[in-house]
């Protein structure tokens, strides 16, 4: 079950506003202003399985979405979903993934403890003996310009 | 007929012998014919791979891919606490102090060692520099990366972090590292391929039993390697999985 948003958890200032997913679940969530630079030279990995679920998580997810490895896993993979990303960018994401292409883009998350992190994401989906077992995602640092370039296109795509 | 071994050539020299020394205890406790041959660079051994020639490989992950996927090889091991890590660095008088500071037209000196140069690739992203925005010098070790630094030919350099290691104190004291990969999961493996994948099991068990024997510790010793660990299928699969999300179209 999807928890709510601590303000525990929370560090400054915080928005709070209820969060829709596709599969008809909602949350209480969070959001500060409070973003965290992504870490030199790391990857953020993550699988999940078919529908979404958390599989696997390594080391440098955990340390970015400030989750534990029990909180993450058995979760729906859109517990890191930030407010200001469009939800068509997320259907793009699936549409490609289900039809066996890889998936990239820049994706704003959001942590447990509300604020952001900004990620070059790559998708694909882990095929074994022609079927899809589930996917992985890989992150990466971004280009700065690049995250400028989104952040004034996606709340144009709301 | 005997079997073929081959090694990714981005070994260093000073463990040449030790795969050698590794070859022939692997004949004697197989009791069988296994040849050990070198390859002078990457596209060499692809095409040795390519032409069924290669029966065992300790395999750059890079190349994991194409022999899993298209070549029907298995996994038996990898080596312990031997993760590929590459490192960007500059010359230690370089106005760069990070890679954000790097310009399109960056003059870049690497290796045809493939996941360290994608890996090196990935690190540059963040300062929008790719392939069509550098000018990159194709070296053939790593000691001619650093000597381009030193020279002031090129600006930054890639290497595997121990292959950067292994570089004299002296050469290392005039070069700086702008930024360290932590990825943890790319490794080389050690993978068999069809016409002796029915061995693999016997293979991983005289792997396993090499570091509690003295012969087996000094041939390990020799190669540069702690002991080895199991390998699953899915590992490999899920390293594949994690470089296709990396490798460029």
């Amino acid at each position: 079950m999807l928890q709510d948003m601590n303000s525990e958890d929370v560090h400054g200032d915080y928005q709070e506003s209820l969060q829709h997913y596709y599969d008809g679940a909602e949350r209480k969530i969070l959001v500060s202003d409070i973003e965290i630079p992504y870490p030199e030279g790391r990857l953020i990995v993550s699988s999940t399985d078919s529908s979404g679920v958390i599989t696997h998580v390594n080391q440098s997810f955990i340390d970015m979405s400030g989750f534990s490895k029990d909180e993450l896993v058995g979760q729906p993979h859109y517990i890191l979903r930030h407010p200001d990303m469009p939800p068509a960018a997320f259907k793009d994401l699936w549409d490609t993934v289900q039809a066996g292409n890889r998936w990239q883009g820049y994706v704003k998350n959001l942590r447990k403890d509300g604020a952001y992190y900004w990620v070059y994401a790559t998708v694909i989906a882990n095929i074994r003996n022609g079927e899809v077992k589930g996917y992985t995602s890989v992150r990466r640092k971004p280009s700065r310009k690049r995250v400028q370039e989104c952040i004034e296109l996606y709340p144009t795509l709301f | 007929m005997a079997y073929q071994f081959t090694v990714s050539p981005d070994f260093g020299p000073s463990h040449i012998a030790g795969w050698q020394i590794f070859n022939t205890y692997l004949q004697r406790q197989l009791s069988e014919g296994i040849h050990f041959e070198l390859y002078d660079n990457f596209e060499q051994q692809r095409q040795a791979i390519f032409d069924d020639k290669v029966d065992l490989i300790y395999a750059n992950p890079y190349d994991a891919a194409m022999l899993v996927r298209e070549k029907g090889f298995v996994a038996i091991a990898k080596p312990t606490a031997k993760e590929d890590e590459a490192i960007i660095v500059v010359n230690a008088e370089s106005e760069t102090q990070s890679v954000e500071d790097l310009k399109p037209g960056t003059r870049l000196a690497t290796t045809d060692d493939p996941d360290v140069h994608m890996m090196g690739m990935i690190m540059l992203e963040p300062a929008d520099l790719n392939v069509n925005n550098v000018e990159i010098t194709q070296c053939d070790s790593y000691v001619l990366v650093a000597k381009q630094l030193l020279r002031g030919t090129c600006d930054v350099g890639f290497f595997l972090e121990e292959a950067y290691q292994d570089l004299s104190a002296m050469v290392r004291d005039q070069m700086r590292t702008l930024v360290t990969s932590q990825i943890q999961i790319i490794q080389h493996v050690l993978l068999v391929g069809p016409e002796l994948a029915s061995r693999r099991d016997e293979l991983f068990h005289i792997l396993e039993a090499m570091t509690s024997e003295e012969k087996g510790q000094g041939v390990l010793e020799s190669m540069g390697i702690q002991g080895w660990e199991k390998l699953e299928q899915e590992d490999v699969e899920f390293m594949i999985d994690l470089m296709s999300t990396l490798v460029e179209d």
